[in-house]
């Protein structure tokens, strides 16, 4: 199948954004949910979460980051996406039932591209007459994405940079615990070291905290078991199980030993298609 | 002189396990006849009771004899949807060549070699059939375009029915692309299959995950029918300690990144870990594929199955297969613990022997752990081919009735739900290739009398 790819443009300098037209995708997605996408025949299978979707227009919006070759790949994708398959997993258990968490004071912390997935749950709650905080996080100025974006939508949003270049000097942490008896509810999302600072302070503060999860996939519908994570002792599968969960019973320390799992094979692959890159373009 | 079967030829073993090219490598003409010639066309053929789409099988043997392969592929036709599918796959030793009366005194007819023949000529010779009848007006919905819902579309296609599959994978084909190995069934064969279905107008809907896209009841607004073949579902783990190791893989994801991904291939993008030593826990046809296509990656490949060899449920010809390649079969132990070193990479396995007991209620052996048999194994890799539990992600938003396993209840191939039929291992559990066929046949056909009685 080919499917129409719109838009597949830089945001920064590792950091894309891509509208592809996937009716079947958009018919019922919700914040929360993924998608996996192939650059073409051979390529990779790539978990990517929703960041946005039109649904009068078919449209889905994703954003990503360049990490490895196949994320290169996919950033070099023209006018058509080989496969986008999606929705999968469950959407955000608080979009699910808004009136649920209405009288719920909510935060969201996002880091780096997470803020990617965050953003459409903020929108969709807002549309449901809840208003969030959330607090991003990135370690310079230069790496914020969709700003206006966010700034939109959230009913206060503070920052943080790890070198003090905007916002706050320091970390998403160190805003969250200044603000922390504001909040009933906080949702983290962003590079699993990141989720389980958060989780470590809201255990403190006893908050139910929820994360999303974004480990190793291949089918992405039950069939392999390699997207497991130890949640409560026990093994669940983040493409059908999640990808969130209460943070506080996740095993963080495992999920990243997990995400090792093909660390060199990938370093190899990026360098050696940098490489031919550079050749091209010379 | 003993009667033996015309043996079929084999790429050498010590050359095959360097490649994943099909293993057998399938009757010329000539050893076609000679072994159809075997044959003692019994006027009351036990053959074909054993097979469980009842293919006339003396019919087919017969027509090779005189040469008329058209017409045997015609009278395997009539039973089977995917012959050169099943010809491969099929545990013949189980069910036609187990019942053929001339493996009393000596070897049975090569039935599942001998379909293979007729269906290879069809294939290569484009026999497959593509007539239809004209369009009926009913509209059916496929979920899973694996063995159980290919077999289902081309019988209600053929019967003039609209049929659309939706498959949540990027390639359709099921088990058959995903699972079972290059090696053993190429994916060429199963491609002409799908393309056979397109030819006759049954459209196909990769990417969409059922359940999360369209639900169940959106498809029964749509369509008149819809069959479920959603398949086996998610990989068993042990509930082992160290089971979470890096280096602890299902079969399925093995065989996936292998089959579906093409991670055998040197330039492919999708990874797999190379392994130096591998124990595949299990002992059915899912662990062989896997352990030998690891083998084939050069890995030093051992089956670790917690019953005898005799208790192993794989294909017969698979295990010999796989003693050739040299496949380590370490018996009668099962892993209690899987060690790991600081990065959390498996480096070895605490393993017990098992002890055989009496056969119980489902006719299994039982095992018990001698417990004083604790030692260690070296590895660096560990496969489990335990089996799956139902999967229910295309059920999402219905209340189909599940039984007490978690399977979807039929009755004549009729779910709980109007109209909407299901078959293959979602239904039956983890099965063979012809069983799943088998449902998607009978579901067609309770559909096709349905709707002949309502005209």
């Amino acid at each position: 199948m080919m499917y129409k790819v719109l838009k597949n443009k830089k945001l920064n300098d590792s950091s894309y954004l891509m509208v592809v037209e996937a009716p079947f995708v958009v018919k019922k997605c919700l914040p929360g949910q993924f998608v996996i996408v192939m650059s073409s025949e051979d390529s990779e299978r790539i978990p990517l979460t929703i960041y946005d979707f039109d649904r009068e227009k078919d449209l889905v919006y994703l954003i990503y980051q360049v990490v490895g070759a196949s994320t290169l790949e996919l950033s070099m994708v023209k006018d058509s996406l080989f496969s986008i398959a999606g929705p999968l997993g469950n959407p955000n258990e608080i979009c699910l039932e808004p009136e649920k968490y209405k009288d719920k004071r909510i935060c969201y912390v996002a880091g780096g591209v997470g803020i990617a997935p965050v953003y459409p749950q903020v929108k969709y709650l807002k549309e449901h007459g809840i208003n969030v905080d959330v607090i991003y996080g990135a370690r310079d100025a230069s790496l914020f994405l969709i700003r206006k974006e966010i700034e939109a939508v959230a009913s206060k949003i503070r920052y943080a940079t790890d070198d003090g270049s905007f916002g706050t000097k320091g970390r998403v942490t160190d805003i969250l615990e200044k603000y922390i008896n504001d909040y009933d509810i906080v949702v983290a999302i962003g590079p699993v070291i990141m989720m389980k600072s958060v989780c470590e302070l809201t255990k403190q503060y006893n908050i139910k905290t929820i994360v999303s999860m974004n480990p190793i996939m291949v089918d992405g519908s039950g069939m392999c078991g390699a997207c497991r994570c130890m949640v409560d002792g026990k093994p669940k599968f983040a493409c059908i199980h999640g990808p969130e969960f209460d943070g506080a019973k996740v095993d963080f320390d495992l999920v990243m030993k997990r995400l090792k799992t093909y660390s060199d094979i990938e370093k190899e692959k990026f360098e050696e298609m940098k490489k031919l890159l550079t050749k091209e373009e010379k | 002189m003993k009667d033996e079967k015309v043996k079929v030829r084999v790429q050498h073993p010590s050359e095959r396990v360097n490649n994943f090219s099909e293993v057998e490598l399938g009757y010329d003409d000539e050893e076609a006849l000679r072994e159809a010639n075997r044959c003692l066309q019994c006027q009351n053929p036990r053959c074909v009771k054993g097979c469980p789409v009842n293919i006339m099988i003396p019919e087919f043997i017969k027509a090779i004899r005189d040469k008329d392969l058209k017409k045997a592929y015609e009278v395997i036709s009539k039973s089977s949807s995917l012959p050169a599918v099943c010809g491969r796959v099929c545990p013949q030793e189980k069910q036609c060549e187990a019942m053929c009366i001339k493996g009393f005194k000596s070897d049975a007819i090569a039935i599942g070699s001998l379909e293979r023949y007729v269906a290879d000529y069809a294939l290569k010779n484009e026999l497959l059939s593509t007539v239809k009848k004209e369009a009926n007006g009913y509209k059916v919905a496929i979920v899973g375009s694996g063995p159980s819902g290919l077999t289902c579309a081309g019988d209600l296609a053929k019967e003039g029915f609209d049929v659309t599959i939706f498959e949540v994978l990027h390639k359709a084909g099921g088990v058959l692309t995903y699972g079972i190995p290059e090696f053993r069934l190429p994916k060429s064969i199963v491609l002409k299959e799908v393309e056979g279905l397109e030819k006759l107008g049954v459209k196909i809907n990769l990417d969409v995950p059922i359940g999360n896209s369209l639900t169940i009841s959106d498809l029964q607004k749509e369509y008149d029918f819809v069959f479920l073949g959603t398949g086996a579902g998610l990989p068993r783990f042990m509930g082992i300690e160290g089971e979470d190791s890096n280096g602890v893989f299902s079969a399925n994801e093995i065989l996936t990144r292998i089959n579906l991904m093409g991670a055998y291939k040197n330039d492919s993008k999708t990874p797999i870990v190379k392994a130096k030593k591998a124990y595949v826990i299990g002992g059915g046809n899912v662990a062989m594929d896997a352990v030998r296509s690891l083998k084939r990656l050069g890995v030093d490949a051992h089956i670790m199955y917690r019953r005898s060899i005799e208790e192993l449920p794989a294909r017969k010809m698979e295990v010999e297969h796989a003693k050739e390649e040299g496949i380590v079969f370490d018996l009668l132990q099962n892993p209690v613990k899987i060690l790991a070193d600081e990065d959390n990479n498996v480096c070895g396995m605490e393993v017990v022997n098992m002890i055989l007991g009496d056969a119980g209620e489902d006719g299994r052996r039982s095992v018990t752990e001698d417990e004083n048999s604790k030692h260690v194994v070296d590895c660096d890799m560990v496969v489990m081919a335990l089996g799956t539990s139902p999967n229910h992600e295309a059920l999402k938003h219905s209340d189909i009735k599940l039984s007490d396993k978690g399977l979807i209840v039929v009755d004549d191939g009729m779910t709980s739900l109007d109209n909407v039929y299901a078959g293959g291992d979602c239904v039956s559990g983890a099965a063979t290739v012809i069983l799943a066929m088998e449902a998607g046949k009978k579901a067609a056909l309770e559909i096709i009398n349905k709707v002949n009685k309502a005209q």
